[in-house]
Formats: C-alpha cells, structure tokens, sequence
C-alpha cells in the first residue's frame, strides 16, 4: 500500500451496460485514485447508480444485464471467471442509500462480516468491532447499547453502523450510493465528516444527487447524463470552470 | 359554487361512513350471534368428564377424549409435513422464480388447488390414499389430504412473508460477501419468522376445524386406544398413525347426520364449544407469538 496515486487503484474502460436490448451505460472511462474520494454526479436516471454497482458486481444479482468492458482492482480483472464475487465484495464494500442495518445488535451488525470470514475470537471481533465504530464516528454514541438491536436507532446512526459494518470487513474501496439522500441535514453533516476521517485509509466512490455535497467533500468529481461521462476532472476545477457546456448548465441548475 | 361542492362532498363522506359503519357491524353482530351462539349452547355439556372419556355409539354419556386426540395428532403429523415443503416453495417463488412463463403457471396452479372444495380433495385422498394405495382410513391418510387443502394457502404466506422483507437486506448481504443462499438462510428467514410463525398457527386453526376432507380419509371411527401403550405399530396404540380416526370436526358433523346416542345433540354442542375454543386460543396465540418474535427479532414498530 506504499504506491501513490500514480497508478489508478480501481480502472474501468469503455464499460457498457445493457438492460435486455436497452444500452443505459454507453462506453464510460473512469480511473478512481487511492485514498481519493470521487463523487459521481448527473441528473435522475443518468446511470451513476448503475455505474456504482458494477463496481462490485451487484448488477450480477439483477439478472437480464450485460455488462462489456473492462474493470481492473489493482491489476487484476474484477469480471474474470475465476473472480471470486465474495472476495470482489469483502475489497469493494456497499453503503446504500437507505440505512439497512440487519435486524440484530449493534455488535452482531458490525461483527457479521467477520464472522462470515470465518473471524470467530471473541478478542478480535470486541476489538474491530470498537474500532470501526469508532471510525465510522458512532462508537460514542452506540458503545452503551452494544446489544440493542440496531433498527431501534435513528437513521443517521443506522447508517454509520452501516458504514462501520463495512470499515469491519478491511475493504479497499468504499462505494457509497447516495447514503445521505434519507437523513436530516445534521446526520449528512456527520456522514460528510466520518468520510473525510475514513478516506486517508480507503479509496471512496460516493454517487450523490447534491451538488454541494460533491463539492465539499470530493477530490475528483465526475458528471454523467444520459449514460455518458460528460467531464471527469478535479472537483474544484469542474465546479469553477467546466469544459462542457452541459456541465455548467447543470451546475448551475439549467436542468436536472 | 364553490361552497356548495364543499358542502355535498362533505355530506357524501358522511354517508360513505356511515354506510361502512353499518357494514362492519352486520359482520360483527353476525360473528357475535354465532360464537356466542355456540359458547351459550355447548359450553353448559362441557365438563371434565366430557373431554377425557370415549365417546359412546348407543348410550348417553359419551365424551370427546379420542376426538380431541386425533384431531390434535392429525394436525401435528399435517404440519410436519407441509411446513418444509410450503417454506421450499414459498422461497423458491419468493426468491429465485423469475417472473416468466412457468412461474406464472406455478402460481396460477397454487391459486387454483387453494379454491379447491376440500371435499373435492377428500374424495381423492379416498380414491388415491386409501383405495390405491391402502394406506386404508387412518391418521396418514387424513394428514396428506388435509395437507393438500393447507400446502397452497401456506405456500402462500410464506412467499408473502419473505417478500415483506425489504429488497435492502438482501442488497447489504450481498454487499457483504454473502451468497445468494447465505443471505436467505441468515437473513432473510429470521428476519421473516414472525410472518412465518403468524401463517403457521392461523393454518393450525384451519387445519383443527377441516371436516370435509378427513371424512373419507381419516375415517368416521373412533376406535378404543390406549394411551399407555407407546408402540406406534401396535393397533390400539395412540400414536398409530395407521389407525381410523375420527376427528372432533367430522365428530361433531356424524352426530348431527346419523348419531344415535340419546344425548347426540348435547354432546354436540359441547365438541363445537371445544372446537371453537382451541380454535380461538390457536389465533390469540399466534398474535402474542407473532408480536412477540417480532419484538424478539427487533421490530420497534407493531
């Protein structure tokens, strides 16, 4: 992990997706760098969602999708045969836009992952447990009720126990689709802030339908409509001074 | 104009509601007339006496012991049959069926057997179970055929109560590393169990009082058991389940068909009391089961 971004961590080309005969991707371009967060952008139904999800092969479950392209994870093909999709998934953790915590404690939540890994010492589990927690910024407020069953909490916390129910698992990247899109300003705030903590130890893919958001806490920012990647580019130089027209007409709220 | 419309709106509601009032209580005073009905009548012949001796075929003073037993034994031996088959079933359609051709035949054929008259599916379990294959009138038989009046409605629910748990547990299973097996059997189910618990108990109800379909395979016998001799082989052992028995159900219909006994009417009343009853301690059990897994299971709403 002593490589910087000089090579992209994660690279996709010319990634096509097909719902039955319909095209929804048309041909994206993408390189996420380490420890970098990426916010992806565009208007409802542009894709970015369906993009996200091919990172970690979730589109594989929905059945009747095509996906051409290529995907390299270090290197390596994520869509060769002998992909192990479990292995895929334990490196390209999910946060989804509703908290979806499982219906068990706190402490099962965030330990379930590691006991799929086959992870069983009590000493190891209490101790990762209590660290990502930490780091997904809810351990202060869970550590007392460890065993109260996680859907009792509000939204904002269900999805940092989400979020440290993935930072438990050890993934590289850390896709986040729209996680703040149901949450109360002041829980966003929080998540916003849990990834600016987490992000000099992963790399971050965060698909998000505000502008500001993208603006404030992304390294790189990319703008799709329609299927296409408009412009891809440092978020501050894409905000402030964008090379498509179309882009600056979405920023500035023309449509979308 | 405006004020007008207001006003006929408003007096429309008035009478929708009211007209729903009404309805609701014709089938609340109906239900009220009939329980209480049945309770007023039968409930005075229940005794201690009543439920723990045999019945008699001529004379008065029968009880409903051997009744009340099989109908139990039958509907254990029914639920341990259907409940594998109807939760394979439920998750396949719940989990794996894509919506296609074949699924659409699958369904539509479980909505079909779930209309069936049970008397139509007692009848075939006489032709079938009893005449072709000679598993004669007995427990095996009643339980197979009333296994086929419950199976659809079971699949049913339990296709229903997988279905109730949100897409987004899957999704943070799978995003997990979780096989799609995995995800159903630690996730999934438990997240279900008060929906599965809950359609159960309520076909453990229907289950209880099923007559027609037991009449021709179950038989409308009695015969004496023992409930001391423990080797299900032997003919008058209780657990036999290949002995004829008739139920509290199909009881209570041969005594008002062709009883004999003096007391017929009596008695009953006093079995449709008892029926009546477990029935009721049946669904209040499985609202406080339900509620309870629900809670267990970390429900903060119900």
């Amino acid at each position: 992990m002593t490589k910087q971004s000089t090579s992209p961590l994660l690279r996709t080309r010319d990634v096509h997706l097909y719902y039955g005969e319909k095209e929804a991707l048309h041909g994206i371009n993408l390189d996420f760098n380490q420890h970098e967060i990426t916010a992806l952008i565009g208007p409802s139904g542009c894709g970015k969602s369906t993009y996200l999800r091919c990172l970690n092969r979730m589109n594989d479950l929905a059945g009747n999708v095509t996906i051409t392209g290529s995907f390299e994870l270090d290197g390596q093909d994520i869509y060769r045969p002998q992909q192990d999709v479990v292995e895929l998934r334990k490196l390209v953790g999910m946060v989804f836009q509703q908290p979806n915590p499982f219906p068990f404690s706190v402490f099962d939540n965030v330990a379930y992952g590691m006991r799929v890994q086959g992870i069983t010492d009590k000493k190891v589990l209490t101790e990762r447990v209590e660290s990502s927690l930490r780091q997904a910024a809810v351990w202060d407020e869970v550590k007392d009720q460890l065993n109260k069953n996680a859907l009792a909490f509000s939204g904002g916390q269900q999805q940092r126990i989400c979020i440290a129910r993935l930072l438990a698992v050890q993934p590289e990247v850390i896709l986040l689709d729209e996680p703040t899109s149901a949450l109360d300003p002041i829980s966003s705030a929080k998540i916003e802030e849990t990834l600016q903590d987490i992000k000099t130890d992963y790399t971050i893919i965060i698909v998000t339908h505000s502008m500001q958001q993208a603006s404030r806490i992304s390294d790189k920012t990319a703008f799709m409509l329609n299927g296409d990647l408009i412009e891809y580019g440092k978020t501050k130089k894409l905000f402030l001074n964008p090379e498509k027209e179309a882009t600056s007409d979405y920023l500035n709220g023309k449509f979308g | 104009m405006k004020k007008s419309t207001n006003v006929t709106a408003q007096r429309n509601n008035r009478w929708a509601l009211l007209g729903i009032k009404a309805m609701v209580g014709v089938v609340v005073l109906i239900l009220i007339a009939l329980l209480g009905d049945i309770l007023i009548t039968g409930l005075p012949h229940v005794s201690w006496h009543f439920l723990t001796s045999p019945s008699k075929d001529f004379g008065a003073g029968g009880g409903i012991a051997n009744q009340l037993f099989n109908s139990i034994y039958i509907l254990v031996l029914t639920l341990l049959i259907s409940c594998p088959i109807a939760l394979g079933a439920g998750i396949y359609l719940s989990e794996f069926a894509r919506p296609n051709f074949l699924t659409s035949v699958i369904r539509t054929i479980i909505e079909v057997l779930s209309s069936l008259p049970s008397i139509v599916i007692g009848l075939f379990g006489y032709l079938i179970l009893v005449i072709k294959f000679q598993f004669d009138f007995s427990i095996f038989s009643g339980a197979i055929a009333v296994m086929l009046v419950n199976l659809p409605l079971l699949t049913r629910n339990t296709e229903e109560a997988l279905h109730a748990v949100p897409q987004t547990q899957r999704e943070a299973g799978w995003a997990l590393g979780l096989s799609k097996w995995r995800t159903i059997s630690r996730i999934i189910l438990p997240a279900a169990i008060p929906g599965l618990v809950t359609g159960v108990i309520l076909s453990a109800g229907r289950i209880f009082g099923e007559a027609a379909a037991l009449i021709y395979t179950a038989g409308q016998s009695a015969p004496l058991i023992s409930y001391t001799n423990w080797n299900p082989f032997s003919p008058t052992s209780f657990l036999n389940p290949m002995r004829p028995a008739e139920t509290l159900a199909v009881h209570i219909w041969k005594l008002n068909t062709d009883g004999i006994t003096p007391d017929a009417t009596q008695i009953s009343s006093g079995a449709s009391a008892v029926l009546i009853i477990v029935i009721l301690i049946i669904i209040l059990g499985s609202r406080w089961l339900g509620s309870y897994l629900y809670r267990k299971m970390g429900g903060t709403k119900s």
